[in-house]
């Protein structure tokens, strides 16, 4: 977990030389070439056009609205998924039943169901959350089902010997047992969500950071689109590793400290 | 309980009437016959050891009496009734106590998960983990976390929380199997300590010979295809015993020559 998590901040400076490196050569070249274009700017124009997104509050009401729907959808959406999930982990027979209609569901690509959203829902936050729930459902309800087939049977064992209730078996052995994996699941889904909220901002509904991005192209401002573009990458790692602090936090007793 | 029950030859007992009663048990699982024909009685406050060789249906007995498993044929009887289900005064030690214990509690929250099955009130919980946790002789570890705790420690804390339900019966299942031989010494002592105390009945399954004779007021040894009973030995050993001095004398000299022939003949 240690090697495969670690953040590149703090990793003694190495991580940030080949960005930089990139960033300057760029710079470089594009002011010794003098070479002009509508989809590339050099990252100076990039820097200048993002501090005056930042300070004019542009890219803050974009970037709320884009969270606000990725996270809304991931809440709901999760919350299916890990529902569904503790479902089907615990009863085979319905996990028997519905596994065929799952996996002839999920292959569907969530931006194919936008004709039938934007229908149902209209523009606007709703379709947004409907179509990022349908994909944050299924990493969470995979997940959550292999995470129960994958609970140490000496547990259970323990909880019946105990003799606890089916409830308090869920709420006291089960979730507690699977939350570390159900959690790096909501790190994946909270990343799609991203991921599909942009999309569908930039495909048909007018608000958000990809509809900001869709606009600085096509309004030929490409140090504003190359600007939003390195934010939304910054705001995907950013949520990512706040999740992941919380995940450290949240479930550091799975390893070993190390004894006295 | 007023029925006369028949008692075998070393069902030696405070009472009368034995408290369990293995009848002609049998167990199947999936085509394969684990045990067959057991009878076995045991008496109140009885200290029995099972012993025999790996696949001869050792754990299996002891699920039966865990009510984690019914037998296929024939009765497994707690105080003259049929067992149906773990019951509040029978507890289990798992063999296994690193993937026995909740990983995410503590040392107190994992005994006071048994006190929570037990419905006790969330306001008495902890001190009573506490209580339990320091007859253990963990006090002071109350809020460390398993993965923090020593193997010998963490099967001290399945012990308080099997303590948790007060039980008449404790089954153990090799125990200390997996422990270095001082800690084994220790909590042998330990189990000892807790039984005289509270006059618990123990099932104590282990593959160690000389810790059967050592904690035992009888031993059974099991043959396998299909598990049987082999072998009785009542165990003539004055208590309380020592690690030193028990193991010394000429009794338990012979029980150990007895049961090692024993095992010998039941691998091969």
């Amino acid at each position: 977990m240690s090697a495969a998590s670690r953040i590149p901040i703090g990793a003694g400076g190495k991580a940030v030389v080949v960005p930089v490196a990139l960033v300057v050569l760029a710079e470089l070249a594009i002011r010794l070439t003098g070479f002009r274009s509508d989809s590339v700017a050099p990252p100076s124009e990039v820097v200048v056009a993002a501090i005056q997104a930042l300070t004019d509050g542009s890219i803050a009401r974009a970037t709320g609205e884009t969270l606000a729907s990725a996270f809304g959808g991931l809440a709901l959406g999760g919350g299916v998924g890990f529902a569904l999930g503790i479902l089907l982990g615990s009863s085979a027979v319905l996990d028997r039943l519905l596994d065929f209609s799952i996996e002839t569901i999920r292959p569907v690509p969530p931006i194919a169901l936008m004709p039938i959203a934007l229908m149902v829902f209209g523009f606007g936050a709703r379709l947004e959350i409907a179509v990022v729930a349908f994909a944050a459902i299924w990493p969470i309800l995979i997940l959550t089902r292999a995470a129960i087939a994958g609970i140490d049977p000496q547990l259970i064992e323990v909880a019946r010997a105990l003799r606890l209730g089916f409830g308090a078996r869920v709420l006291k052995i089960v979730v507690p047992a699977i939350l570390p994996r159900v959690f790096v699941a909501l790190r994946l889904a909270a990343g799609i969500s991203i991921i599909v909220a942009v999309t569908v901002e930039i495909t048909v509904n007018p608000v958000g950071l990809g509809y900001a991005i869709m606009i600085a192209g096509q309004s030929l401002r490409p140090a504003l689109m190359l600007a939003l573009l390195v934010w939304i990458g910054l705001v995907g790692w950013a949520v990512n590793f706040l999740l992941l602090a919380a995940e450290r936090s949240l479930f550091g007793f799975a390893q070993p400290r190390a004894r006295p | 309980m007023n029925e006369p029950r028949r008692l075998k030859e070393f069902a030696v007992a405070a009472d009368a009437a034995p408290l369990i009663e293995f009848r002609d048990v049998g167990v199947t699982l999936g085509g394969q016959t684990i045990l067959a024909g057991i009878d076995l009685a045991i008496g109140r406050g009885e200290f029995v050891c099972v012993i025999g060789p790996s696949g001869c249906g050792k754990t299996t007995a002891l699920r039966l009496l865990a009510g984690l498993l019914r037998p296929t044929t024939g009765s497994v009887l707690y105080r003259g009734e049929a067992l149906t289900g773990p019951r509040q005064n029978i507890a289990v030690v798992f063999q296994d106590y690193a993937r026995a214990l909740l990983p995410w509690r503590t040392a107190a929250g994992n005994v006071a998960l048994a006190l929570e099955a037990l419905g006790v009130p969330a306001g008495e919980r902890a001190e009573r983990a506490r209580a339990l946790l320091e007859r253990v002789g963990l006090a002071d570890h109350a809020r460390r976390y398993p993965a923090e705790l020593s193997g010998g420690m963490q099967q001290r804390v399945q012990i308080a929380r099997c303590l948790a339900q007060n039980p008449d019966v404790l089954l153990m299942d090799e125990p200390f199997g997996a422990l270095d031989a001082m800690t084994r010494q220790s909590l042998q002592d330990e189990v000892l300590g807790i039984v005289a105390a509270t006059g618990a009945t123990v099932f104590f399954v282990t593959h160690d010979l000389e810790e059967a004779v050592y904690l035992g007021d009888r031993v059974i040894g099991l043959r396998p295809h299909p598990g049987r009973i082999g072998i009785e030995e009542k165990v003539a050993l004055p208590r309380p015993r020592d690690q030193l001095t028990t193991r010394e004398q000429p009794e338990f000299l012979r029980l150990r020559r007895t049961l090692f022939d024993f095992t010998k003949s039941a691998k091969s």
